[in-house]
């Protein structure tokens, strides 16, 4: 779904193309703030010069440079740009480790949470809020409820117990959204990411309302290894499916087209990961019957794992994921060419780091590059695949598709067999809980699948179309 | 009581900036204006160069009016206008 942040966002990924197929983008970058918000006219926040100070922390995400690590305030847009060396020979390519980044002008510091009473209460004779109150915060004073913030617990039952709506919660939406607390405000009031425990799930990137958490990119990055002619792969995530207009086929032929030397379905390589998955879970049930195993190809989960309950280390699968099995693909038929991941996902430029994958695309920005580059998906030839992937792999973007392809394999191979398998559709708060439940054997289960989006990939943080 | 023709720019620029949104408006139209309106997708229309990017997404109405930075719901105003008001 569209929104003034994904449409700023998008639009400036699409002048960053132009510019650079243009030639321009170094003379033209630090006009950029200024084009979209000239004097005298309309601002979104308090004024013009607040929105280009934005948008010039905007484009440093598009650059890939974190606004946290920033020195000189004053040092322009060019200057990164040209530091980087992008036009000239050997550019590296280099994930950044923290692939989010915090705008500290665009956050608005919004008020810790809190359940209040409106003027929509009417100081009503039956007071339900009242009643229902277990901690006996609220009073109704002159005529209106007041609730004693030192004493609410923000359980939230006065809010539905008002017959008025009266009761509102209002929150931290980057905080509540963040499944591992690893968000918070500064002593300025402003959200800052702690890294240590950030697991890059990309939750407080859709939540902020304010935009004003942003992915540090590799846009510029892939452009311009393009125009030094190196051999870049686009591999397609299964997750692609209905997210531009046309086939997967066509989306892989306007890869092509926009400059990529080869293209490939991911979903290959999630073949090779159902084919590997059943098999080292067959052996760890033969092992012990009693152990279970969970799903290893959401980068967000395993970081979850990694870093907040190391105790479930042993149980994540060790089979690669579909990403680096398509990259083991691509490196086979041409050793010499660099892979760029092309799917929804934040946190796979984290695994792309620590697997050797080149680049990550976001679609959003594959969608970029094609509108730069004047590419319509539905007016491509489809790409003559050497075969299409197997549905089931097709599939793994789907909450249950993992599961259904370990299944369907391992009936194949060993008839009747059986899986006591759960899904975890989408990490958050509640459901952090669940999988220690089901990791203390209070909920048993022996295949356990985890998305860290709900859903699905589909769903990803940078999908096109939810 | 002419019918209303409608062009959406699906060129990847315009889909990317919300036309997205706007691929199911045949879904959205109310009963009585079926069959009098109709609706295709287009490849690029060009707009987004000629005039700006940021009025993306472009959709042409009748093969002449344009409409910047359009959504579902100015859109279905526009039809009602055209049709209702022609009535």
């Amino acid at each position: 779904m569209i929104n003034g942040s994904t449409f700023i966002r998008r639009e400036l990924m699409i002048r960053l193309v132009r510019a650079f197929d243009a030639g321009v983008l170094e003379s033209e970058i630090d006009r950029i703030p200024i084009k979209l918000r000239p004097k005298n006219e309309r601002a979104s926040r308090c004024c013009v010069y607040h929105d280009r100070a934005i948008l010039k922390y905007r484009l440093m995400a598009l650059l890939g440079i974190s606004v946290e690590e920033e020195v000189d305030e004053a040092k322009p847009l060019s200057a990164y740009y040209a530091e980087r060396a992008w036009t000239g020979e050997g550019g590296e390519s280099v994930q950044p480790k923290t692939p989010l980044s915090v705008c500290g002008p665009a956050c608005s510091g919004c008020p810790d949470a809190r359940v209040v009473s409106t003027q929509n209460c009417r100081g009503c004779f039956a007071r339900p809020c009242v009643y229902t109150c277990p901690k006996k915060a609220i009073e109704v004073v002159d005529g209106h409820s007041v609730i004693d913030q030192k004493l609410c617990i923000k359980c939230g039952r006065c809010i539905a117990a008002c017959p008025y709506n009266a009761i509102v919660k209002t929150t931290v939406p980057c905080e509540e959204a963040c499944p591992v607390g690893a968000i918070k405000k500064n002593d300025l009031g402003v959200a800052e990411i702690d890294f240590d425990r950030c697991i890059f799930c990309g939750k407080c990137f859709n939540a902020c309302p304010f935009a004003a958490v942003m992915e540090r990119s590799q846009l510029v990055d892939v452009l311009a290894a393009m125009k030094r002619g190196e051999k870049l792969v686009a591999m397609i995530a299964p997750a692609a499916e209905k997210q531009f207009p046309g086939k997967i086929e066509q989306l892989l032929a306007a890869c092509a087209k926009a400059g990529f030397s080869d293209v490939m379905e991911v979903a290959l390589g999630a073949e090779m990961t159902t084919a590997h998955e059943t098999a080292e879970f067959i052996e760890r049930m033969e092992k012990d019957p009693k152990t279970f195993m969970t799903t290893s190809c959401c980068p967000a989960w395993v970081n979850l794992v990694g870093k907040h309950m190391p105790e479930l280390i042993d149980h994540v699968s060790l089979t690669p994921s579909p990403m680096v099995y398509a990259r083991e693909l691509a490196k086979k038929k041409d050793p010499s060419v660099k892979t760029v991941f092309i799917g929804p996902c934040v946190a796979k430029r984290s695994e792309a780091r620590r697997k050797d994958v080149d680049y990550v695309l976001s679609f959003e920005e594959l969608g970029a590059i094609l509108a730069g580059r004047k590419i319509d998906v539905i007016a491509c030839e489809p790409w003559p695949v050497e075969r299409p992937a197997n549905p089931t792999a097709r599939n793994y973007a789907r909450s249950c598709g993992v599961t259904d392809a370990v299944l369907t394999e391992a009936t194949a191979k060993i008839p009747g067999f059986k899986l006591d398998s759960k899904q975890i559709n989408g990490i958050d708060k509640k459901t952090c809980m669940m999988v220690k439940l089901h990791a203390s054997g209070k909920v048993p289960v022996n295949f356990l699948e985890v998305m860290a989006c709900p859903g699905g990939c589909q769903n990803g943080p940078c999908s096109l179309v939810k | 009581m002419e019918n209303v023709k409608v062009e959406i720019c699906c060129g990847t620029a315009c889909y990317l900036l919300g036309a997205a949104n706007m691929m199911n408006i045949e879904d959205q139209l109310p009963e009585s204006w079926r069959g009098r309106v109709e609706v295709e997708a287009k490849t690029c229309l060009e707009l987004c160069e000629r005039e700006n990017l940021g009025g993306a997404p472009y959709v042409r109405i009748n093969g002449t009016e344009i409409m910047a930075q359009a959504t579902p719901d100015k859109l279905l105003t526009r039809i009602g206008e055209l049709l209702e008001g022609a009535a």
